[in-house]
C-alpha cells in the first residue's frame, strides 16, 4: 500500500488479465463459429488492456518488473482482480452475462478514468474505452437475445443472474488506495458510478425479461488478495509455461 | 505494410504518427499508435519498422508508443480507402457513437466492395482480425469483409 497508484493499476490490469484468460478458454469451444471468434477477439482486447495497465504499474513501481513478470511471477494472494472475473465460465449464457455486468461497469469506470489528472492513466483509459464500448454492445445484445429467447435460454440466463448478482457487490469496493488517489483527482469515487451502472444494467435485464435476485452481496476480498478457490487453478494454467522455462523466448 | 491488410502501409493506416531523424547519431525515432489493443499484428509491425530502418542504414531505431489521441479509422485517407475497396475489403465509414446497447438497431447496409450493391447484411461483428466484420452481399452473392469504423 506504499504506492497507491501501483496498487490501483494492478486492480485494473488484473481484472482484465484474468477475465481475458477466462474468455480465451472458449477458443475452439464457442457455440457457433462467429461467437468463438468474437469471444477470443474480446479476450485479446482485454489482454491488450491488461498489458497497458500492468506495464505502467511496473514502471511506476520501479523494481524492474514488466507486465510479463507481473502476470507470470506473482502468486494468488498478490492478484488484485475482482472475484467476479475469476469464476469459471459455466455455459455460454453465464459467460456472456458476466461479461455484460463487467463491460457495463468497465465503460463507466473508464469514462471517468479518461478524465484523470494522471495523463498516462487517462490515455490508456481513453484507448481501452473505445474497445470496451463495442464489447458492451456485443454482450448486452446477447443478454437480451438469450434472456428474451426460448424457455431453455431464459431459464439458463435467470440461473446465471441468480448466481452472478451477489458477486457484483465487489465492483464498487474501495479503500484507502482509492481515497488517496481521489484526493488528487486521479480516480473517481466508485460509489458515484454504482447508480448509473445499475440503471444501465436494469434496463437491459428488464428488456431481457430477467429479474434481479434479492439478497445480500457476497463477501469481498479480491482487491486485497482474498480469492475463491478457482483463481489458483486458473493461474496454474496461465503461468505453467513461463515458470517451467524461465526466460524462454519464442 | 500491414501484415493483415497487405495493400495498406502503416503510414496510410495512421499507425505512424511521426518520424524524427538524428543525423549526428544515425538514429531514428518512430512514434506509433496502436490500432486495436489486442491486435497481435502490432508486434510484427514494430519488428518490421526496426528491420526496414536498419536495412536503410539507421542502426539505432527508437520506437515510441503513444496512446493519446487514440487511433481511429478516420485517419485512413481517401486514396487508402479506395485501395481497400480494390482489395475486396469494404472501407470504414465515419465513426459515430450510437446507443450502447440496442437490439433493434437498423441493419447495417455496408456497400459491397465487389458490385457496389447496398443489399447486404452483417454476418458477424468480429471477423478474422479485430478490425474487420463479416458481411454478405445478396446481389452478387459474395461474402466480404468490412474494415469497421472505429
Amino acid at each position: 500500500m506504499s504506492q497507491p497508484m501501483v496498487e490501483y493499476l494492478l486492480r485494473l490490469g488484473d481484472d482484465r488479465l484474468i477475465l481475458g484468460h477466462r474468455l480465451s478458454e472458449w477458443c475452439g469451444h464457442g457455440p457457433i463459429l462467429e461467437e468463438d471468434i468474437a469471444t477470443t477477439n474480446i479476450a485479446l482486447d482485454l489482454l491488450g488492456h491488461a498489458i497497458m495497465f500492468l506495464r505502467l504499474a511496473g514502471q511506476l513501481e520501479g523494481r524492474g518488473r514488466d507486465e510479463d513478470a507481473l502476470a507470470y511471477w506473482r502468486d494468488e494472494q498478490q492478484f488484485r482482480n475482482l472475484q467476479l472475473c475469476e469464476l469459471p465460465n459455466g455455459d455460454f449464457g453465464f459467460t456472456t452475462l458476466r461479461q455484460f455486468l463487467f463491460d457495463a461497469w468497465s465503460v463507466h469506470l473508464l469514462e471517468a478514468l479518461a478524465r484523470s489528472s494522471h495523463a498516462e492513466l487517462a490515455a490508456i483509459a481513453a484507448k481501452a474505452l473505445k474497445e470496451t464500448r463495442y464489447h458492451l454492445r456485443h454482450s448486452g445484445e446477447w443478454v437480451q437475445r438469450l434472456g428474451d429467447g426460448t424457455e431453455e435460454s431464459r431459464g439458463r440466463m435467470q440461473a446465471a443472474l441468480d448466481e452472478l448478482w451477489p458477486w457484483t457487490g465487489e465492483l464498487a469496493y474501495q479503500d484507502a488506495v482509492d481515497v488517496a488517489l481521489q484526493r488528487e483527482g486521479v480516480v473517481p469515487d466508485l460509489e458515484s458510478l454504482r447508480k448509473p451502472w445499475e440503471v444501465m444494467v436494469r434496463d437491459v435485464l428488464t428488456r431481457a425479461t430477467l429479474s434481479i435476485p434479492e439478497g445480500p452481496p457476497r463477501m469481498t476480498g479480491g482487491r486485497f488478495g482474498r480469492h475463491t478457490e478457482h483463481l489458483g487453478h486458473l493461474l496454474a494454467e496461465l503461468q505453467i509455461v513461463a515458470r517451467s522455462h524461465p526466460g524462454a523466448k519464442w | 505494410m500491414d501484415p493483415e491488410v497487405p495493400v495498406l502501409s502503416i503510414v496510410e493506416l495512421g499507425i505512424v504518427r511521426g518520424v524524427e531523424v538524428d543525423r549526428a547519431s544515425d538514429s531514428v525515432t518512430v512514434t506509433v499508435t496502436p490500432t486495436y489493443s489486442g491486435c497481435p499484428a502490432m508486434h510484427a509491425i514494430e519488428a518490421e519498422i526496426r528491420s526496414a530502418l536498419q536495412a536503410a542504414g539507421f542502426p539505432n531505431v527508437l520506437l515510441k508508443t503513444v496512446y493519446a489521441p487514440a487511433w481511429t479509422t478516420d485517419w485512413i485517407s481517401e486514396p487508402a480507402r479506395e485501395k481497400l475497396r480494390g482489395y475486396g475489403i469494404a472501407p470504414p465509414g465515419t465513426t459515430a457513437t450510437g446507443p450502447l446497447v440496442s437490439l433493434g438497431r437498423a441493419p447495417s447496409r455496408i456497400p459491397c466492395p465487389f458490385c457496389g450493391s447496398s443489399n447486404t447484411t452483417l454476418q458477424s461483428e468480429f471477423g478474422a482480425t479485430a478490425c474487420k466484420s463479416l458481411h454478405v452481399c445478396h446481389a452478387c452473392r459474395q461474402p466480404f469483409e468490412h474494415f469497421k469504423a472505429f
